[in-house]
């Protein structure tokens, strides 16, 4: 460990010890969160670490509050975070949604439990998708992440808080219980080789600053409390000067270019990995720790003889429909292992429009899937 | 009851609530304390019960320890389920649909679900003035997810997430006075207690489901996982708890102060810190602060007992 607190090397670490690592290489001084299985260890790793990097840990009364003061700590100037699971994400939702409305960067962290309500909050799940992108009221677009590994979780963290810089918006990480409780070797680079997207300050003098004039790609600088610009911040429908207005056409400026600086900018955010796809008669689509499982499928279904490809979300959201589409176009069908009743293989469903059939291995969760269900389902899709 | 280092069995309600079986940890003095509330309550009562410890440890299918009708709420809302609760059964009982049998409604939450996120909710129940007894199970941190601070957690204390080190003492805030807060809302009944007193306790539980209107009790809950402190002690360390004047035991009737158990003198403060582990890294400048905080609020409450 250096002076600073920083560290590098090969670690042996959990998914959890990971996920922190990641965001304080990534820059996060801040941590604000609330007990919660299966993360506690992301809250208890920061608790520790980010007094040697002089950061702050603060432990919040309840996830209501750690989100917002994610979002106070971020508008303060510094990148915060906070992790959770499933009822905490729950309750975060609203201040999520003042997070897109205010276009604060800042990261949430969900390790998916088994649901809904308590469930089973020491086993996985993957319940959560949906909600990550519809889970707070209005409409807008969200980015959110699904790594398969610790390594991924550690990775994946950065570019999330790069992309929360970029995008100002808060990005989900979506990982599960199964990979935030895997231990696996964690390679984390010196300083200089992790790439940080630093915040858009604003180019003008405080008397000239608009703060919600976008630049080109629709987002705007932002200026920090305390820096001598003085605008006003609201989660009410505002214009370019940050004010409240109450008309259908404020509300349509405004929200159209918060979706869109996500949308019309997709192709530089949407990251997946392809395998195989060429030739393939079917392809199994997936993500996180179904991804995982599903590999074993693939390799003993193309020991049979099968071509089949591997198409794994690295980003969920926004969903990469056109090359889904594009896939469709040349395979019989999509299989999709998920551990929830059918989620991401409902877009899938929609990005395939009827050129290939979607294929759902739907588990409830509390477990990964036997791969030889997803080895029977694609010899099913290939009938 | 005057000495209170007696408990014999055969002069306790042989009624138990809380059945054996359950798998808290060796010398929780929480599970202690549950057992004491049912047996105080009686067999006629409804319980609202937070997640934490005491709803995972007693409720692992096939088996439940209680022996009563028992939900499990979320983690923040066991007041509002408890109102909910309570108001039905007003309301059946007034249109004539349930017979009036004076059934009570008891929720119980652990500091975490009382002093942190369910204190909103609880808030709200004392406030609409709902005819129920809540009792926070307070351990003095999450225990269930593995001894995280709350705002119950007292100063200096080591938790995972206040860890003591080079960086930090450990808890930096001093515990959160929650009954302070439900006399606050003018309840007819508020009191603290210990299961190591069990007849002090029990005879409060029995108070508080008496009255008309919230009552709200507040049990330290010896917790040798999280304390890091001997199974064979709970009991004990309870004691010292009462006797250093760290937790004093009292009661609060129509917003009239009196001590239950009156100690003089207190014992030093280092009597109880010195057998816990989460205390182990104090330095003699902290218990020294320690001890006058302890001193200074119990003269405090003492004035307002006089």
């Amino acid at each position: 460990m250096s002076s600073t607190g920083q560290i590098s090397g090969e670690f042996f670490l959990s998914g959890d010890e990971a996920c922190a690592e990641g965001a304080l290489a990534a820059g996060c001084r801040f941590f604000a969160g609330y007990p919660i299985t299966p993360a506690t260890e992301i809250a208890e790793h920061m608790s520790d670490r980010l007094p040697e990097v002089g950061g702050t840990y603060i432990q919040m009364e309840d996830e209501l509050a750690s989100m917002a003061a994610v979002l106070g700590a971020s508008w303060g100037g510094l990148k915060a975070m906070t992790a959770t699971s499933g009822p905490g994400f729950s309750l975060m939702m609203e201040n999520i949604g003042l997070g897109l409305m205010l276009e604060t960067p800042c990261v949430v962290v969900n390790m998916q439990r088994a649901g809904p309500s308590t469930g089973l909050p020491t086993m996985t799940g993957q319940g959560d998708m949906m909600q990550a992108r519809w889970g707070s009221h209005g409409p807008y677009s969200i980015i959110a992440l699904s790594p398969a590994s610790p390594q991924e979780l550690f990775d994946l963290t950065i570019k999330a808080f790069n992309l929360s810089e970029k995008y100002r918006l808060p990005v989900l990480v979506m990982s599960e219980e199964s990979i935030g409780h895997m231990y696996e070797k964690v390679t984390i680079p010196t300083r200089e080789k992790i790439n940080i997207t630093p915040r858009r300050k604003p180019n003008v003098p405080p008397q000239e600053y608009l703060p919600y004039v976008p630049d080109d790609d629709l987002v705007p600088p932002m200026a920090i409390a305390g820096e001598g610009y003085r605008f006003h911040v609201t989660g009410l429908t505002h214009d370019e000067r940050g004010y409240p207005i109450m008309t259908a056409e404020a509300q349509d400026k405004l929200v159209r270019r918060l979706v869109d600086k996500i949308e019309k900018n997709r192709n530089a955010i949407i990251e997946v990995e392809e395998d195989g796809i060429k030739g393939a008669d079917v392809v199994v689509c997936s993500y996180g720790i179904s991804a995982r499982v599903a590999t074993v499928a693939i390799q003993r279904a193309r020991a049979l003889g099968i071509r089949v490809g591997m198409f794994r979300l690295i980003t969920v959201w926004p969903f990469p429909v056109e090359r889904v589409r594009e896939i469709a176009k040349n395979i019989k069908a999509f299989v999709v292992p998920e551990i929830n009743y059918g989620q991401m293989a409902l877009e899938v469903e929609r990005a395939a429009a009827g050129r290939a059939k979607t294929i759902l291995i739907p588990h409830m969760g509390g477990a990964v899937h036997d791969p030889e269900t997803i080895l029977d389902a694609i010899k099913q899709a290939v009938k | 009851m005057k000495n209170y280092s007696i408990y014999a069995a055969r002069v306790t309600p042989p009624v138990e609530g809380f059945a054996p079986g359950h798998r808290a940890c060796i010398g929780c003095g929480e599970a202690l304390a549950v057992r004491l509330a049912t047996k105080a309550a009686g067999e006629n009562i409804i319980v609202a019960n937070a997640t934490g410890c005491m709803e995972v440890v007693s409720t692992q299918l096939p088996a439940s320890a209680w022996r009563m009708p028992w939900i499990h709420t979320l983690f923040e809302n066991t007041a509002a389920v408890a109102s909910g609760v309570e108001s039905a059964l007003k309301v059946l009982e007034r249109k004539g649909r349930r017979p009036a049998k004076g059934t009570k409604v008891i929720a119980m939450a652990g500091d975490g679900g009382t002093s942190d996120i369910g204190l909103q909710a609880l808030s709200g129940a004392l406030e609409r003035y709902h005819d129920l007894l809540y009792i926070c199970f307070d351990n003095e941190a999450y225990m269930n997810t593995g001894i995280q601070r709350s705002s119950s957690t007292p100063f200096g204390a080591s938790t995972t997430t206040s860890p003591a080190g080079k960086k930090s003492i450990g808890q930096r805030t001093w515990k959160k006075n929650m009954p302070a807060i439900a006399v606050a809302h003018n309840i007819p009944y508020v009191a603290t207690a210990c299961h190591s007193y069990p007849f002090d306790m029990m005879d409060k539980v029995k108070k508080g489901l008496a009255v008309n209107g919230p009552a709200y009790i507040h049990v330290l809950s010896v917790c040798p996982t999280g304390w890091r402190s001997a199974p064979d002690l709970s009991v004990r360390l309870g004691r010292l708890a009462v006797e250093s004047g760290v937790f004093p035991l009292y009661e609060v009737e129509d917003g009239k102060y009196k001590l239950t158990v009156d100690i003089s003198p207190l014992r030093p403060v280092q009597d109880y810190l010195s057998t816990q582990g989460r205390f182990r890294h104090l330095s003699d400048d902290m218990v020294k602060e320690i001890q006058a905080r302890v001193t200074k609020e119990y003269k405090l409450l003492k004035e307002k007992c006089a």
